[in-house]
């Protein structure tokens, strides 16, 4: 009834490009992001910060970050732990070299150094194509983590190979360490997603992101029709790593506040955030984020039914839990190939029609 | 001779033995990768399955007992049975089997003729689901696995090479029997796929699925038989790793391990994944052994993909590889 775009008239180029040309999508979208600033933030406590919303929010980032290179690029990556890993590093060494310095420039400034990391690992990937590349990403995964665990100056020399965040504060508010107050953590995170999202949605309509979208369908047909896959592919490893190493910055400095590399950014790491982009749907920036919700809160259901109410022992929720992961990601490819996105495109579909189907 | 040549050639001889487990894992990967094209991810987790039902039948542990005791408040272990190793190898091949029944059932067979990216990505799925049912099945604990092989120092070539060269070489007994068992069992698969009937299927429809299917060749009956081929060579795999380190979760991250291997080698090609596995083997402990202490140690964990990563740049269809041609 009130989904369609009839009635909703056009009258400059501008209006017609908007990202959301329905007025209904526009609205919703408005009164998301009002509820996450102007709402969540006052109502927010630790436990929800912690277990759900602080997790979503940089995994989020993440999984945006592995779309644009495996949804619209097509290259799939399996080093996303490692690329996290140097973006958690990157923003340690700035955040205890130049104290003064606000964080948001050193979040952004780690993105930066993992995106020029990213783009020399992606390099391979002009030779080698499909899973020989996923194989090859691997490479990276191992070293990287390998790299800050071995050399001592990455971990400024501290005695346990750990690293551990700073106090560090912005506009007066303290946002790291364990007496940062939740919604303030919250905000932060949230900032960073909402631009990612904007940034990525915005490049992947435009230029850059059809040329993605090109080497992705066929690649050397693309290059035929004039894409230089050189670009395309090391534009689309560079924005990926950039986001991919904010989520790590964000993870280490905001979320987890003192990271051991081989535990927060192993292999498993990669794993999930391709899973998380699997479910959610590749090639969809809405469908990052529900992939990340879904796979964020699903652990923490599980554990409610599980051991809350049935009263399972933990280990054999967390079995369970594998279980029902990989049982996910089968169905998914089996019967929706597209993920969660796409569940959402075609209820958006049946509601243009509601409630007059023909 | 000097000491340190002499310690380069035990470190060569001890990769070359570690190669040959690596090629044995690699082993499983091609074989499913030629005849159907997929890139199973979940072969290490298949090794990981088959080493622990086959302590779990050996030890008579009753499957799913955790569950159950969970589910029903009741305390049952063990049936009471204590099975002989080659009994329980006979039982675990008819579950690996049973899976390969249903891998293809569930799976593959809906996933036909999507990207190889996608499939790939399944089996990742299937991974974590036999991981989790491995544990669910049979708990998680560290197991001890011993079939009767055996294991420890080889006094033989010790003294032999302490006679001539003053230095006794240290190489495991268990390291020397997977090295004949992986040979006979490449033999035995080169056999099997070149003399009997099915073999020939099986590489009839590795060249081409729709000309084999025209020919009368069952697609469906063909991709079981290669799953459970590949779940006998991932038990064989999982026996030897099970020997060496205990039954537990790091035996399915040898897949990762072999998936260098696999790289260097090319992805089609049996020869290829022996002696890749023979190559990583050599060099990591080479590598590790001459760079390791200048660089901090541990370089195992990387070097493989490193080296098989260089090598792509630079022959993108692996060693022994099938040339890739591509259309448009």
């Amino acid at each position: 009834m009130f989904y369609r775009e009839a009635g909703d008239f056009k009258t400059s180029y501008l209006e017609d490009n908007q990202t959301f040309p329905i007025r209904f999508d526009r609205y919703r979208y408005y009164a998301v992001l009002a509820v996450a600033f102007l709402v969540v933030p006052f109502i927010i406590n630790d436990y929800w910060a912690n277990a759900i919303l602080l997790p979503f929010l940089i995994y989020g980032i993440a999984s945006i970050g592995l779309n644009v290179l495996t949804g619209y690029c097509g290259q799939v990556s399996l080093g996303t732990g490692g690329f996290m890993a140097v973006g958690a590093y990157a923003c340690y060494k700035l955040m205890t070299a130049f104290p003064e310095v606000s964080m948001f420039i050193h979040v952004i400034l780690a993105g930066g150094i993992t995106a020029v990391v990213g783009v020399l690992f992606g390099l391979p990937s002009l030779r080698i194509k499909g899973f020989y590349l996923a194989v090859a990403t691997l490479a990276a995964q191992f070293f990287l983590v390998w790299l800050f665990n071995r050399v001592p100056w990455f971990y400024n020399y501290s005695a346990s190979g750990q690293i551990s965040a700073p106090e560090r504060s912005v506009f007066g508010v303290l946002i790291t360490g364990p007496n940062a107050p939740s919604w303030a953590t919250y905000l932060f995170c949230l900032i960073f997603l909402t631009l990612a999202g904007i940034i990525a949605r915005n490049l992947t309509r435009g230029t850059v992101g059809r040329s993605w979208m090109a080497i992705r369908d066929m690649d050397i047909a693309a290059e035929i029709i004039g894409v230089n896959p050189l670009r395309a592919k090391m534009t689309a490893f560079a924005v990926s790593s950039f986001f991919v190493g904010i989520a790590g910055a964000l993870f280490f400095s905001i979320y987890l506040g003192a990271v051991e590399v081989g535990e927060a950014f192993g292999i498993q790491k990669s794993f999930l955030v391709l899973f998380m982009v699997i479910i959610g749907g590749l090639g969809s920036i809405f469908g990052s984020l529900a992939g990340a919700a879904f796979l964020v809160v699903l652990p923490v259901v599980l554990k409610l039914i599980g051991v809350d109410i049935l009263g399972w022992p933990t280990d054999i929720v967390a079995h369970f839990q594998l279980v029902i992961v990989g049982a996910l990601i089968i169905t998914f490819l089996v019967l929706e190939p597209h993920g969660i996105a796409q569940l959402w495109r075609v209820i958006k579909e049946k509601l243009r029609l509601w409630p007059f189907p023909h | 001779m000097s000491d340190q040549f002499l310690f380069a050639a035990e470190v060569t001889l001890n990769g070359l033995m570690s190669g040959v487990l690596y090629a044995l894992v690699a082993l499983g990967f091609v074989l499913i990768y030629k005849a159907s094209g997929i890139f199973n991810y979940a072969q290490g987790v298949m090794a990981l399955f088959a080493a622990m039902t086959l302590v779990g039948i050996m030890d008579g542990q009753v499957p799913f007992s955790h569950l159950i005791n969970a589910i029903f408040g009741t305390e049952i272990h063990h049936f009471g049975w204590h099975l002989p190793g080659l009994l329980a190898i006979l039982l675990t091949m008819v579950v690996m089997a049973g899976l390969a029944w249903c891998v293809q059932q569930f799976v593959m067979r809906h996933l036909i003729g999507q990207a190889p990216i996608i499939l790939f990505m399944a089996t990742i799925g299937l991974a974590y689901l036999l991981e989790g049912v491995a544990d669910l099945m049979w708990g998680s604990e560290i197991r001890k696995l011993d079939v009767g092989l055996p294991q420890g120092i080889n006094e033989t070539i010790d003294s032999v090479t302490y006679g001539m060269f003053g230095y006794g070489f240290f190489i495991d007994n268990l390291d020397i029997v997977a090295t004949v068992i992986a040979a006979l069992l490449v033999i035995a698969l080169v056999i099997f796929s070149q003399y009997t009937k099915q073999g020939r299927a099986m590489r009839a429809v590795a060249d081409d699925h729709q000309a084999a299917l025209s020919v009368g060749i069952s697609l469906n009956f063909i991709w079981v038989m290669v799953w459970s081929v590949a779940g006998f060579v991932a038990l064989v795999a999982g026996i030897m790793w099970g020997t060496k380190s205990g039954v537990q979760f790091s035996l399915s991250l040898i897949a990762l391990k072999a998936l260098p291997v696999l790289m260097l080698g090319g992805f089609t090609s049996i020869p290829g994944a022996i002696v890749g596995g023979l190559i990583i083997g050599v060099g990591e402990k080479l590598f590790d052994f001459m760079f390791g202490p200048m660089l901090g140690g541990a370089t195992e964990n990387w070097f493989a993909y490193v080296l098989a990563l260089l090598f792509l740049v630079f022959r993108p269809q692996g060693l022994f590889g099938d040339r890739i041609i591509e259309r448009v």
